[in-house]
């Protein structure tokens, strides 16, 4: 991969410049959080990498589209207005979430809202970010990433070192030739060692995933799905606020007249009820144990074609469930038999 | 219709228009479909146990098996039954009218390891849907097979879909076609009564190593039917089943479908028995 470096003071240069290639994205305060938003106002960015409320994947799957507008005749799709985004900002776990999704989005039937979306938004990837106490992607494996951007920035104090993960990252950096030195050198390599390994030993929690999948085939009777279901508010925070969580339901739309409409995706939640529910009224998930043990198989155990767990340990679940049921307490009692 | 658009985005229906419309009982209706592009038409390709997405635009789409056999080209044929906001939407719109189809979507039956073998079809109620689609192709392809049971089991005589097609079946010798019902309240119904498990007594004429069964019916049907097959002989592999699910897509996208990480309409939503056993959630 061809790796760049750059002074700390050229990024808002950088970051201005390349609004010619879409409106500049990145995290801003919210309240106590920080949530992705369209940068007007370059003081409100937020340069550190941050955990924001909702991963990125609200910008490449929006929480609600127009997948077509009908009317008696026609279904007219309309991609060509998707707008081309630079997203500044985005830590390797919320990376590899959009690795999972593309997974499940580009094969089979390769889906084109997704993909237009995908293409037309730069992720300008960032690290090293301090671990909070729910960061788990040290133990996940998602704490460095190596695809899935199109510009990386590791932060080495009063540098970048920068690396160059697509065609359109490479033309973003010849847009600005002045702000990058393809000159790296033995101290910027001694740095990134050294800031890693000052962050790695930031986390105080892990997963064992060596152990948990095979957990999980083993405990589909475990009285813990139970537990947790009795406990668990059906809120869908969770489902909301997961880099890896995908699903949608589809909903009509008429206008007024009846005749012409739209057909729009909005997010679902695999912990609601009506999630499997068939017309007749049979439930395949009738219970909450049954929707919690297949939202923990998928992020602990198997996932979309590839078959991996999907979890990346991002810990946003861990500070959003209001009864404490997330990855973390889920696992332990996997693992212990306590919840 | 923009044909770019619909072919490279799979969330566009095609249009097609109600041919044909009938009862096959009180709550259950037949719809022959013909895609209005008549090239697309007649050059569709399916499987029996495929399914298609048909859409009310204004109301919503929903995944339907197709009940007619491809080798009978040009009409797509569904039985569907009154449960929903999209049926309820379908069952009020007359011949002619178009409605969006999409499809066709899932595995299907594997034809080309079943040829050759003696084949078993059992059906509850409106499990005759995707399993017409098999016995009709298999029918219309008699040399493939090896000897075919068709057991078909409904409420009452009334409750008994494509009833008159079924019944001119029993006068076949290339066919024992085993019809039976709950309860006959009509007084002139000639076949079984009973549950369709009782029509296993007449599978004779079987090679059971040598067979493939197939299977589909209400959720409560399946773990009598199969403790059936199972006891004739029938490999755990070669027992097949179609299975129905909540879909908003049918490309495996949307996640309803989902049993453990298999998309029911990618890798379904035709299963075999030896998948149950090993995807806990699928039965």
């Amino acid at each position: 991969m061809r790796v760049l470096w750059m002074k700390k003071e050229h990024l808002k240069e950088f970051l201005e410049s390349s609004k010619q290639f879409g409106d500049l994205w990145g995290p801003v305060k919210k309240g106590e959080t920080y949530v992705y938003d369209k940068i007007d106002d370059f003081s409100k960015l937020i340069l550190e990498p941050k955990r924001t409320l909702l991963p990125v994947k609200k910008l490449i799957c929006p929480p609600e589209f127009s997948m077509f507008r009908y009317d008696e005749e026609n279904y007219n799709a309309d991609l060509d207005n998707i707008p081309r985004r630079v997203v500044y900002g985005v830590p390797p776990c919320d990376i590899h979430g959009l690795l999972i999704l593309d997974d499940l989005f580009k094969r089979h039937y390769p889906d084109p809202y997704y993909i237009a979306r995908r293409e037309r938004t730069a992720i300008l990837g960032v690290s090293f970010c301090v671990p909070t106490e729910g960061c788990l992607c040290k133990s996940m494996g998602t704490d460095v990433v190596e695809e899935g951007f199109d510009l990386f920035f590791s932060d080495l104090k009063d540098s970048y070192l920068v690396w160059v993960g697509s065609s359109l990252g490479d033309d973003m950096i010849k847009a600005s030739p002045n702000l990058f030195n393809s000159n790296v050198t033995r101290k910027h390599l001694d740095k990134f060692i050294e800031c890693k390994k000052e962050r790695d030993e930031k986390f105080t929690r892990g997963i064992d995933m060596s152990v948990i999948p095979d957990i999980m085939e083993l405990s589909y009777d475990n009285p813990i799905w139970e537990e947790i279901g009795e406990r668990c508010l059906e809120c869908g925070a969770c489902t909301m606020v997961c880099p890896t969580c995908n699903c949608y339901n589809v909903i009509d739309e008429p206008s007024l007249l009846g005749t012409k409409g739209e057909r729009k995706r909005h997010w679902d939640c695999c912990i609601f009820k009506d999630y499997s529910l068939v017309a007749g009224e049979h439930n395949f998930r009738p219970t909450r144990a049954d929707r919690l043990r297949l939202w923990y198989t998928h992020k602990l155990q198997s996932f979309g074609y590839s078959g991996k767990p999907a979890c990346v340990g991002c810990g946003r679940c861990i500070d959003t469930c209001p009864v404490d049921i997330n990855i973390l307490t889920v696992a332990k009692g996997l693992l212990s038999a306590k919840v | 219709m923009n044909k770019k658009t619909s072919n490279e985005n799979p969330f566009i229906p095609e249009p097609a228009r109600i041919i044909r419309k009938y009862n096959l009982s009180d709550d259950v209706k037949f719809f022959q479909v013909r895609f209005v592009d008549m090239e697309k038409a007649l050059s569709i390709k399916y499987l029996p146990g495929q399914f298609m997405m048909i859409s009310i635009a204004g109301t919503g789409e929903a995944p339907f098996s197709i009940s007619s056999t491809p080798s009978r080209p040009g009409l797509l044929e569904f039985c569907i039954r009154e449960v929903g906001e999209v049926t309820r939407a379908l069952f009020r719109l007359k011949e002619n009218s178009i409605i969006g189809v999409r499809g066709p979507y899932g595995n299907g039956f594997p034809l080309d390891k079943i040829k050759g073998h003696d084949l078993i079809i059992v059906v509850g109620g409106l499990g005759a849907a995707p399993l017409r689609s098999l016995l009709l192709y298999a029918l219309d392809n008699r040399d493939d097979f090896g000897n075919i049971y068709f057991l078909y089991g409904a409420r009452e005589p009334s409750e008994v879909l494509f009833r008159e097609e079924f019944l001119e079946m029993r006068g076949r010798d290339d066919l024992e076609c085993l019809l039976t019902v709950d309860e006959d309240t009509t007084g002139n119904w000639h076949c079984g009564i009973g549950k369709v498990t009782n029509l296993f007594e007449n599978i004779k004429n079987i090679d059971a190593g040598n067979t493939y069964a197939a299977v589909c019916g209400p959720p409560v049907m399946y773990k009598f039917v199969i403790d059936k097959l199972v006891k004739l002989g029938i490999p755990k592999h070669q027992i097949l089943m179609t299975l129905e699910r909540r879909m908003k897509c049918g490309v495996g996208k949307c996640g309803h479908c989902v049993v453990g990480n298999t998309y029911t309409c990618i890798d379904g939503p035709v299963f075999s028995y030896w998948d149950v056993i090993n995807m806990k959630g699928l039965v």
